[in-house]
């Protein structure tokens, strides 16, 4: 299915709705105002694009930009903040400190503090959900305080505007929502985490990004039909 | 004169990066030689998340994680660049480097594995890896990853492959053997030879020395 959005086809990114990693594609491009026309890829199998577009990962996201294939989301980010440097306020902040302070709270968040979220959401019994749920709390005690200092009182990591580490961070929120409701906890809250609970509210309003974090009721129903199909999940065809 | 201190281990690859990469820069810093059984409190402090080397102090702001660093660095000290201008091959740079992260959990398994199957397996992930890059990055047979100069792919790369060859001696294994990848293993020859890195490329018998020891000490405490 193929969602066309006025682009000459010079842009393409194949993904998927539900995905994280390609949500942080869309809001970069939407930051930039590019065209782009957003092929998804069926679950559970791999199209002949993919596989040709990324044949080292085959995952999505992919950017084709003209004859170029980018993969890897973070990546996909930098190289639109790059490529398209005159349209649009910057992704990256400018100053190498802060870059490496941005690109450091990501590669944690990848590495460390989403694998227990994910492991929630696909149901997977490799340890008690509460030991999980834990991790996941104890991380956002580490980004409360990341983003009060990053923030320096604005509203977003990346000061006035979205940035590399909001796009980064905000593209779990949907699910991190989705397993507050599914588990009936509470994660980010303006008790425990206030910073975070602002930063939220202002993020999934934000125009870039609004429309490509997809409803709860959605990835709620998703979220039962992938427990029913981990395999596929951690084989992909 | 800057203010650059680097907290490391000289025989881990994450730090050989950013030796590398000071060197390459001609950069001046002041070495600093953690004990990975007793962390000084700087660098606990310097790196609270991950308590981990290493760690580059400049100005006293500290900046964490191998290839951050090395990016870091590129980006204030443009001489010799490490990381391509243009961003389409900036990305595929840093695909590369991302792609070298796949090769990490091999050196854990190699250390653990005691038994000649276990060998085999832990052999077998690496060449998974190899099969990767002799077919897709050095398949147009480029000197370097960079091309005719070393960029920060080579670097990521050839830190690790460094251990795995020290491996290679400590746990009786070939790994990157000429006949199964050609290409890498000419590129690995290229890049010991390299100008810079030739001359602050580890000694193999002190790797062994030091790294026999504490691969001992990570088995048994597995």
């Amino acid at each position: 299915m193929t969602e066309k959005k006025n682009s000459n086809g010079e842009v393409k990114l194949l993904g998927a709705w539900p995905s994280p990693f390609v949500i942080r594609a869309r809001i970069a491009l939407n930051i930039k105002s590019v065209e782009y026309d957003f092929i998804e890829e069926t679950f559970g199998k791999r199209s002949q694009l993919l596989l040709k577009s990324n044949p080292v990962n085959k995952q999505i996201p992919v950017l084709i930009h003209g004859h170029k294939c980018i993969a890897e989301s973070m990546i996909i980010v930098q190289y639109i903040h790059e490529a398209w440097s005159s349209s649009g306020p910057p992704i990256l902040p400018s100053l190498p400190y802060d870059r490496a302070i941005a690109r450091f709270w990501l590669t944690y968040i990848d590495d460390k503090w989403f694998p227990p979220l994910k492991s929630i959401v696909l149901g997977l019994d490799t340890e008690p959900i509460e030991e999980k749920l834990e991790k996941v709390r104890e991380g956002l005690v580490l980004l409360e305080d990341a983003f009060n200092k990053i923030s320096k009182g604005k509203d977003f990591f990346g000061g006035n505007q979205i940035g590399y580490l909001d796009i980064g961070f905000g593209s779990f929120l949907a699910w991190l929502k989705t397993v507050e409701v599914t588990e009936g906890v509470s994660l980010v809250h303006e008790t425990t985490t206030p910073g975070l609970a602002k930063w939220l509210q202002k993020f999934c309003a934000h125009d870039a990004v609004k429309d490509v974090l997809p409803p709860i009721d959605k990835l709620i129903a998703f979220s039962k039909m992938l427990r029913a199909n981990v395999d596929l999940v951690i084989n992909p065809k | 004169m800057e203010d650059l201190k680097l907290h490391g281990f000289w025989y881990s690859p994450f730090t050989m990066r950013v030796v590398w990469t000071l060197k390459l820069k001609g950069l001046a810093y002041e070495n600093i030689e953690e004990d990975r059984y007793n962390k000084s409190p700087q660098l606990l402090e310097y790196n609270p998340v991950h308590k981990k080397t290493p760690v580059l102090v400049h100005s006293g702001k500290p900046i964490c994680e191998s290839m951050i660093i090395v990016q870091y660095i590129d980006e204030l000290w443009p001489q010799n660049p490490l990381v391509p201008h243009d961003p389409y091959d900036r990305a595929q740079a840093r695909f590369w480097v991302a792609y070298s992260e796949q090769l990490v959990p091999a050196l854990p398994a190699l250390i653990r594995s005691t038994t000649p199957e276990e060998k085999e397996k832990a052999v077998e992930m690496i060449w998974g890896n190899f099969k990767v890059l002799e077919d897709h990055c050095l398949a147009d047979k480029r000197k370097f990853f960079g091309g005719d100069k070393i960029n920060m792919v080579d670097l990521a790369i050839g830190s690790l492959l460094t251990v795995f060859v020290t491996a290679e001696d400590i746990k009786q294994v070939k790994i990157l053997v000429a006949e199964k990848f050609p290409l890498i293993h000419l590129w690995f020859d290229n890049f010991k030879n390299a100008p810079v890195i030739k001359e602050n490329f580890p000694d193999r018998e002190k790797m062994v020395a030091t790294l026999k020891p504490i691969m001992e000490r990570m088995l048994a405490s597995s």
